[in-house]
Formats: structure tokens, C-alpha cells, sequence
């Protein structure tokens, strides 16, 4: 993340570089720009709950730039993505996450990085917000050594510190989540863990075991269904018997949440994150977001949805449109240095994809390797007897 | 009269199998995710929906009594969210009710490695499955074992396990005019012999027959004569097949994608030692597998974790000390 200063050299720099000759010029001083303003965000509608998130929000201008930042870095490396798939460069799966920005950013903004987080398949963005470069996530994508699981794990299987994947068997993760947060309470290091899964998952019954043993326990999770409208081509309307998700925990409190909004996901979470540290136990956020590409690059995503549905909420709801209109109609930013942001965006998802092409694919010598941990090395059986591998930790 | 041969992909045929059977018997039903609007997420279910309508083809999730469902796995790895209900609920009810109960259901679904889709998306099940009594497991390899098992499959009166396989769906056969009849069906339980031989039996399933049949054509061109067998059925294995060709060529070559351990491969090794063919045996029998790992996404590790037709070819010919 920029500081004020870094952003506003970065921007004079590019001023003086294209301006040749020209000294620095007339450039907008930060004194110019709004520190920070308050703004409002839709109210969160609650489950079992006395109070709510607040609706007016304070953002500072470097809060917002950085925000700005990591979503716009997001949105490109997604593209990006979209694009290498076409090229068969990314093969298998790949769900992309672009429309959903706001719920990673405004998560992340409310958490601390030693808290931790587990999601299901789309999980590009959040293992970018938890710490993975964008180049380890392409090399990831395209099977590259340098990948951030070294070529093994590839779209779904994501991995980084505090940050659990990436997990491709549908509510599998919600468990999981759990017993992350099992840990963070045994610990007792007041860390959490941040569990999401989506619509389509919210019908699976083990989630449901899953509320019953977080509240009986008291765990310090924060449950997010992240609902997207469409698990995969089916609509919520057709998958589900009621579809106020943030009231399905039933006893575990709840909030339903602007998902495109950054500042609506991240004062609810920092609601959320309070009430888990106080230890109150579980709560459910429902962010209600939405999806621009189909369910993954094999779904064009058009046949069970219109095409003035996904123009009508890139137009209207946009998160990063949101966050820049809010920026520039309070002066907290210029459009040349969003700008600018957007240039240095595109250069580092360039650099990365060229990273994400050129690396070598990993060596075959670590076929058989991380089967176990702590373990002495193993032989193991190749595709026939006479093959004989070898594994180490 | 001649054969009409015309061009299917396995889809194809397991879709006219499900069709006509959906036709023949008004209790048999598909239950399927993402069927209707996302037409079945791999499109094999395409188009039934339409024909069907709500109360024949739907995701409805539970199995009432006197009707013969379908059930479609997305995928087999996604069944061991339901294997509890495959195994304590199919498998074991009509024993356990001292045969008042019989559980007529197909299971069906794409299973095996696929292209990329990394370690929790790969994951072969024929030896899971074949592992339990009260279960028929079959596993089709070209458009027409799909067809004739899967209509078997859907008129036998047990739970059967069908296990398909991505890659094949889009590979075109030829299928005999016989086999495009609406009584064409195939009996589950008998393996078939796919290319004659006198050299060596390779053994194999699913889309690997293919791999052993390239093989077969390569060693021919040396002088080795390999008799391929297709197993079409896993659990109950035609073992009286695999003894009988074994007793002839006096070699045996197991191929699969799965993994080795306890698996389809090991098993056949178990019976031929426990039967008459043993002695037949100039040769410990060889198995030809996945690598023992969960499957890699990098393309050229994939690529080293599944049995390849060079790897066919080195086994066979190891077997046969040459």
C-alpha cells in the first residue's frame, strides 16, 4: 500500500517524465486534496442482532487510493486470466472474480493479515489480498515453478500464509474454517478466521453442522456468504427455500451487506471482527455481490442470465466505479492520478503475465515431493514397477 | 447386411441410452445438477429436460419408492459428499432387508483424470466402489459400451456405479447399426476382447483400452502379438475371460489410470494367482497405473503422473523379457 507521499511522488515523477523538458510543473499538491470524508453506505439489514454496522463511514484518501489500488489490480489480473485462458496458456479450471472486488477489499481492510481466511474456487482475489503477488498467482495459473504452489495446485489450490485456498470441493471448506477458528480460540491469540462460501454452497448441510458447533462453541469465525445470484447456472430463486442467507444460521447472528460497496463490506466486518474478538462467537455476513464472467471460462455465463443483467450492474453498481466517483466527487483524488494508478496497474499485471509465460514449468524432480510432512524421504511408484521415484518433504 | 456406421461421441450415446430408457419405462427418472438452464454442466443431460419436463428429469434429491432413478455425479470426486448414501443406502439395503427392499439406481458421472483440473478434481474411483459388495461398477470405454451398459445399467435391478470419462465425451466411434437400436444393450459383468493376441493379455478400462489399443499396434509392428481386453465391467469382473487368455499367452499386462494401491490392477493380480491360470504364468504379472500422488496441475507434471503409451509399451515388453 502507498503512502500519501510515495503516491504523490509517483504521480509528479510521471508528470516530469512525460513532460520532457518541463521541470516539475503545476502539480496538485496534497494540501489540494479532501484528507478524508465521510460518506454514507446502504444500512445492513440484521439477524439477532441489537445494533448495526454504522452507515456513515469515514475513508481517508490513502485508504481510498489503496483500495482503489487493490481492486483495480484485482480487476486487470482477472482479465488478464480471461485472456491467457483464451490462449490456452491457463488450462483445467479457472472462476473468476471480477465484480466481487469490494468483498476481498473490504474484508482484508477490517482484518489483520495474522487473522486468517478461507474461501472456496474463486479465490484469485482473496490470495492476492492475503499477501500472494500477482505474479506468483499467473505463474500459478499458467504452471510455472514460480508459482505461489509451485505449478502444483494451479487456479483452485492457492495458498499463502493464514490463508487456507482455494478449495475446489464445493462447502468442504466451511468445516475447515471452523476448525481454523477451533485453533485461533485454543491459542488465545484474539485472532479469527474470516470463512466464506457461496450461495450454492449455503444449501449444503455440512455448513450447517458447521453453524451448530461454531456457536455451541463460541468460535471466533465470521461465516460470509458471498452471494453472487447464481450457483453456477442456477439462480437463487431456484436453489433455495429462502434466500436471506445471513438468517440461515438460524441461532448465529447475522447481517446482509452491500457486497459492491468497499465500505459497506468493510464497516460490517469490522462490526463482525468486534463482535468474534468480544467473544460473543460465530456471525454470518451475507455480501450480496455479483459476478461479471460466467461461473468459470467454460461457462459463457449468458444462459441463464441476460446480457442487460450484467450491463445493468457494471453499470449501476461497479465497485471500482463506485470508490473513484466517490473519490473525485469529494476531491480526494484526481483523474490523472487514478490514472496514473490504472497505468502502473496494467504494468505490473504485464510484467506478471510475462513472468507467467516464460517461466519453466516445474522440474520433475518435484513430481512426487510434499506428500508428507516431517517425513523421510519415500519411494514411490511411478506408472509402472520398474519405476521407482522418489518423495521428500 | 451391412453395418451402418455412423459417428457418436460417448455423450451422445450415454444421452440416447438415457433417452430411450426414459422412454421404455415410465419410472425411471434423471436427477441432475445443473440440468434445464445450464443443460447438464458437461451437456450430457442436454436437451432431456426439454423433452422430459419437471417431473422426469429434476435436481430433486431423494429416491422414492417404486421409481428408478438416475443420479449424475458432476463428477465422481464430488460422490464422496454422498458416499455414505452410495455405500450404507444403495449398497447394502436390499441384504440388509433380507431382500424386501432392492434399490434399483444408477449412479453415472465423468470419472478419472481429466485435462488441468489438479488434485481434488482427478481422483479415479473404480476400486473405491468395486471394493463393496452389493454394488455393480461399470466402466464404458468407446460410444458403444456406453450405450449398451449404460441400458443395461438403467434396467438392472441393483445399484450400479457408472463411471464415464471427460476426455472420451467428445472422441467419435463408430457405431455399429445394431447397436443404434433401442434393444441394443450390452450385459454388465463380461468383459470383451477387443484385439486377439498369442503374446501377452493387457488388461485394461475405460479410456487406457484405447491407450493399450495404440500399443498393441506399435509392438505389432515387432512381431508382438498383444491380445487387449476390455473390461467393461469392474465389479463382477469377468475374470473367467482374463484366466482363459491368460492360459493362451502366458503373460498378463494390467492397465489403469488409478492409483496402485489396492486397486483395479492388484486385484486382478489376486484372482489369476488364486485361480488355474497361475500356473500358466511365465511371468509375475505387471500393473500399469497412476503415480502414487495426488495429481499436479503443471502441465508437464500431469503429464508424468498417468500412464502413457510408451509406458505401455516398456511393461509389455519387460513382461516378456524382451
Amino acid at each position: 500500500c502507498g503512502t500519501m507521499l510515495t503516491n504523490i511522488s509517483n504521480v509528479l515523477r510521471a508528470c516530469a517524465q512525460r513532460n520532457g523538458a518541463a521541470a516539475v510543473i503545476s502539480a496538485r499538491t496534497y494540501a489540494d486534496f479532501t484528507a478524508q470524508a465521510t460518506f454514507e453506505v446502504k444500512k445492513c439489514d440484521t439477524h439477532k442482532l441489537d445494533e448495526a454496522p454504522a452507515t456513515e463511514v469515514v475513508m481517508t484518501r490513502e485508504e481510498g487510493l489503496q483500495y482503489y489500488r487493490t481492486m483495480q489490480t484485482m480487476r486487470r489480473m482477472e482479465l488478464k486470466a480471461d485472456q491467457l485462458y483464451k490462449q490456452k496458456i491457463i488450462r483445467g479450471f479457472c472462476h473468476l472474480y471480477d465484480g466481487q472486488e469490494a468483498c476481498a477489499v473490504g474484508i482484508e481492510a477490517s482484518i489483520n493479515l495474522s487473522d486468517h481466511l478461507i474461501t472456496a474456487y474463486r479465490a484469485h482475489g482473496y490470495t492476492y489480498t492475503r499477501g500472494g503477488t500477482v505474479k506468483e498467482i499467473m505463474a500459478e495459473l499458467t504452471g510455472r515453478r514460480g508459482g505461489i504452489a509451485k505449478g502444483k495446485g494451479g487456479s483452485m489450490h492457492m495458498y499463502c500464509k493464514n490463508f487456507y485456498g482455494g478449495n475446489g470441493i464445493v462447502g468442504a471448506q466451511v468445516p475447515l474454517g471452523a476448525g481454523v477458528a477451533l485453533a485461533c480460540k485454543h491459542q488465545g491469540r484474539n485472532e479469527l478466521c474470516v470463512c466464506l462460501y457461496g450461495d450454492g454452497a449455503a444449501n449444503q448441510g455440512q455448513i450447517f453442522e458447521t453453524y451448530n458447533m461454531a456457536a455451541l462453541w463460541k468460535l471466533p469465525v465470521i461465516f460470509v456468504c458471498e452471494n453472487n445470484r447464481y450457483g453456477m447456472g442456477t439462480s437463487v430463486e431456484r436453489a433455495a427455500a429462502s434466500t436471506d442467507y445471513y438468517k440461515r444460521g438460524e441461532f448465529i447472528p447475522g447481517l446482509r451487506v452491500d457486497g459492491m460497496d468497499v465500505l459497506c463490506v468493510r464497516e460490517a466486518t469490522r462490526f463482525a471482527a468486534e463482535h468474534c474478538r468480544s467473544g460473543k462467537g460465530p456471525i454470518l455476513m451475507e455480501l450480496q455481490t455479483y459476478r461479471y464472467h460466467g461461473h468459470s471460462m467454460s461457462d459463457p455465463g449468458v444462459s441463464y442470465r441476460t446480457r442487460e443483467e450484467i450491463q445493468e450492474v457494471r453499470s449501476k453498481s461497479d465497485p471500482i466505479s463506485m470508490l473513484k466517483d466517490r473519490m473525485l466527487s469529494n476531491n480526494m483524488a484526481s483523474v490523472e492520478e487514478l490514472k496514473e494508478i490504472d497505468v502502473e496497474v496494467r504494468k505490473e499485471i504485464e510484467d506478471a503475465a510475462q513472468f507467467a509465460t516464460t517461466d519453466p514449468e516445474p522440474p520433475l524432480e518435484e513430481l512426487c515431493n510434499h506428500i508428507f510432512y516431517n517425513n523421510p524421504p519415500l519411494d514411490v511408484r511411478g506408472t509402472h514397477p520398474w519405476s521407482k521415484l522418489k518423495s521428500v518433504s | 447386411m451391412g453395418l451402418i456406421e455412423t459417428e457418436l461421441t460417448e455423450s451422445d450415446p450415454v444421452w440416447s441410452a438415457m433417452d430411450e430408457e426414459l422412454e421404455r419405462d415410465e419410472r425411471v427418472f434423471l436427477m441432475v445438477e445443473e440440468v434445464a438452464q445450464y443443460d447438464g454442466a458437461l451437456q450430457v443431460s442436454r436437451g432431456l429436460w426439454k423433452k422430459y419436463g419437471d417431473k422426469r428429469i429434476s435436481t430433486l434429491p431423494f429416491l422414492r419408492a417404486g421409481l428408478r432413478p438416475i443420479c449424475e455425479f458432476m463428477t465422481f470426486n464430488f460422490s464422496m459428499q454422498a458416499i455414505d448414501q452410495v455405500i450404507n443406502s444403495a449398497a447394502k439395503t436390499y441384504y440388509m432387508s433380507a431382500g424386501l427392499q432392492p434399490v434399483p439406481i444408477v449412479f453415472r458421472g465423468p470419472n478419472g483424470a481429466s485435462a488441468g483440473v489438479a488434485a481434488q478434481h482427478s481422483q479415479c474411483f473404480a476400486a473405491w466402489y468395486a471394493h463393496c459388495p452389493g454394488l455393480k461398477v461399470v466402466s464404458p470405454w468407446n460410444s458403444e459400451d456406453a450405450k449398451g451398459l449404460l441400458k443395461s445399467a438403467i434396467r438392472e435391478d441393483n445399484p450400479v456405479v457408472f463411471l464415464e470419462n471427460e476426455l472420451m465425451y467428445g472422441v467419435p466411434f463408430e457405431m455399429s447399426e445394431e447397436s443404434q437400436s433401442k434393444d441394443f444393450t450390452i450385459p454388465i459383468g463380461k468383459a470383451k476382447v477387443e484385439r486377439p493376441g498369442d503374446h501377452v493379455t493387457v488388461v485394461s478400462h475405460s479410456r487406457l483400452v484405447g491407450h493399450c489399443l495404440d500399443a498393441a499396434a506399435v509392438l505389432a509392428k515387432e512381431g508382438i502379438e498383444c491380445e487387449v481386453i476390455n473390461l467393461r465391467t469392474i465389479r463382477p469382473m469377468d475374470v473367467e475371460s482374463i484366466e482363459a487368455s491368460v492360459m493362451k499367452t502366458n503373460h498378463l499386462v494390467t492397465v489403469e489410470g488409478g492409483w496402485p494401491q489396492f486397486g483395479v490392477g492388484a486385484e486382478i493380480c489376486a484372482r489369476i494367482m488364486e485361480g488355474p491360470a497361475f500356473n500358466y504364468l511365465d511371468a509375475p504379472v505387471t500393473r500399469v497405473t497412476g503415480v502414487d500422488i495426488p495429481m499436479p496441475y503443471a502441465k508437464i507434471l500431469e503429464d508424468h503422473s498417468v500412464p502413457q503409451i510408451k509406458d505401455i509399451i516398456f511393461s509389455i515388453k519387460k513382461t516378456l523379457n524382451v
